[in-house]
């Protein structure tokens, strides 16, 4: 849960009083074009930038009051995070497997392995991996802990059309069968449709728009979900309420 | 403070080492290069020096301590390096390790392989050059522990400059043993210094252990007080640079500086 949250860089507003929560078993997108405040808001969820001000909640617990233990509760991806290119595969898994304290960890990993299909590359170092096998190895370790928040920054870019399904129906899979929800950024309004439940448009740190994606660019006169991202992107003030 | 995550710091080096010899072969070449080239100098010395002094444990013995000295900031600092070669902060940072569980990791690591650094410098000393660690007694456990503790002050301190200034900032940390040692008096007593010098050089625990080393050599009673200085200094060290450390995460966290810190961008 975010509420009412902040980040301020001197007189800017990178992320101007954003509010969501991202229920259990939910894939919410996080949209918006580049520089509205999606990787900033990220970022604080994970700890990593401090809000100016703001509440940020994980499985009920305070990050700002309690950061490991919130921190326990979250995983994340992000194309721009990659793993020690200089560690195999098996050796990243089991790195932050401990760093996350996940219990069975051996078994855990072998489970990731088999689910990412990724047993014949487990010696390989993660650096040699092509880019859609690197993405399996991020989920697979961005899974490690079964979250109750998955974090995941434009997971599929890069990605050829068919791995980028491959990934997508993990990700589903994960948030059905799971006890936790997604919080998911993509450029990619094909992929947001497919995957999203709910869906949040960031424009200039705001959240301008909420919505259903298969219902939301109807609601506001466009045919596609793409043409109300250009819309929110060239136009912001015509969406606003 | 969960000791899985502080040995999951451990566990990478380890790892990292296991499959890399050129990190291996740092670990003791660099340190053995010195004690032959020492050893065969004071050799030499010995056998110019018409007063029978015996240059081995004061020249030899003071290398070998220096260069654990500097083995064990290496040791902390190269750990660190490792995450910002492979730009991993963000990957760690965003998981539930403290700062504390973090920083032991590093000291850990260091412990590791700086152990071997000196293990290969006691055994060439002491069967190349006939260098007999009994000859400082007892002392040599203070003398030891007193340098460890200045390395790892010295290897945080290192790590939280390079975490506030960039990457390219690795370049300050690599010299600082070099800059120190003339302050340290590893080789001459302090004395020798001008004055302006001897105050820095007393601000340093290392001056301590080597002005002691010379004394204990000599056949000189070492006064118990420079030790407990020398002592005292590294511990304050280690907690000053442990929060300094801390002071410098925490500024990046609040301006970003982790997830974007391949730009250097000091502010």
């Amino acid at each position: 849960m975010v509420r009412d949250l902040h980040k301020n860089y001197g007189s800017l507003a990178a992320v101007d009083g954003v509010s969501f929560e991202v229920g259990r078993n939910e894939i919410l997108g996080l949209l918006g074009p580049n520089g509205a405040g999606k990787t900033t808001t990220i970022n604080m969820v994970l700890g990593i930038l401090e809000p100016s001000s703001g509440v940020i909640e994980i499985g009920g617990v305070d990050l700002r009051a309690h950061r490991s233990r919130a921190l326990e509760r979250t995983n994340f991806a992000a194309v721009y995070a990659a793993l020690p290119g200089n560690l195999t595969v098996y050796q990243n898994l089991r790195i932050f497997g401990l760093l996350y304290g996940v219990k069975s960890l051996a078994a855990r990993i072998r489970t990731l392995l088999e689910e990412f299909d990724l047993e014949r590359l487990r010696n390989v170092k993660y650096g040699l991996l092509s880019s859609g096998e690197q993405t399996r190895v991020s989920l697979a370790k961005a899974m490690l802990n079964a979250p109750t928040l998955l974090l995941l920054d434009e997971p599929t870019a890069s990605l050829d059309p068919a791995t980028a399904r491959d990934i997508r129906a993990k990700i589903r899979e994960f948030a059905l069968r799971g006890e936790g929800g997604v919080l998911w950024t993509s450029h990619n309004m094909y992929e947001v449709e497919d995957v999203c439940d709910r869906v949040l448009f960031l424009s200039h740190g705001k959240i301008l728009l909420e919505g259903d994606p298969r219902a939301l660019p109807r609601e506001h006169g466009k045919e596609t979900l793409e043409d109300l991202f250009v819309a929110v992107a060239r136009e912001p003030l015509t969406l606003q309420d | 403070m969960h000791s899985n995550r502080t040995a999951a710091i451990v566990l990478r080096q380890l790892y990292l080492l296991g499959g890399s010899p050129a990190r291996v072969v740092p670990l003791f070449a660099w340190v053995a290069i010195d004690i032959v080239l020492w050893g065969f100098i004071t050799r030499y010395l010995n056998s110019v020096a018409a007063s029978g002094f015996n240059f081995v444990p004061a020249i030899l013995g003071a290398v070998l301590l220096w260069d654990f000295m500097v083995r064990v900031m290496q040791g902390i600092t190269t750990t660190f390096f490792e995450d910002v070669w492979t730009r991993n902060f963000l990957n760690f940072f965003g998981t539930p390790l403290t700062i504390s569980e973090y920083v032991l990791g590093l000291v850990l690591s260091s412990i590791a392989t700086s152990s071997v650094g000196l293990v290969v410098m006691l055994v060439l000393a002491s069967a190349a050059f006939g260098l007999h660690f009994l000859a400082y007694g007892l002392m040599l456990v203070p003398f030891l522990l007193v340098l460890f503790l200045f390395g790892i002050a010295l290897g945080i301190t290192g790590c939280a400059i390079v975490l506030r200034l960039g990457p390219v900032a690795e370049w300050f940390i690599w010299p600082i043993p070099a800059l120190l040692s003339p302050f340290a008096g590893v080789f001459y007593p302090l004395s020798t210094l001008p004055q302006w010098m001897r105050y820095l050089s007393r601000l340093l625990p290392a001056s301590y252990v080597f002005e002691g080393m010379r004394a204990v050599v000599s056949s000189r009673t070492m006064p118990g007080d420079q030790l407990f200085w020398g002592f005292g200094l590294a511990v304050l060290y280690i907690v000053l640079a442990g929060r300094f450390f801390a002071y410098i995460f925490h500024h990046a966290v609040r301006n970003g500086l982790i997830a974007r810190y391949s730009a250097e961008s000091v502010s």
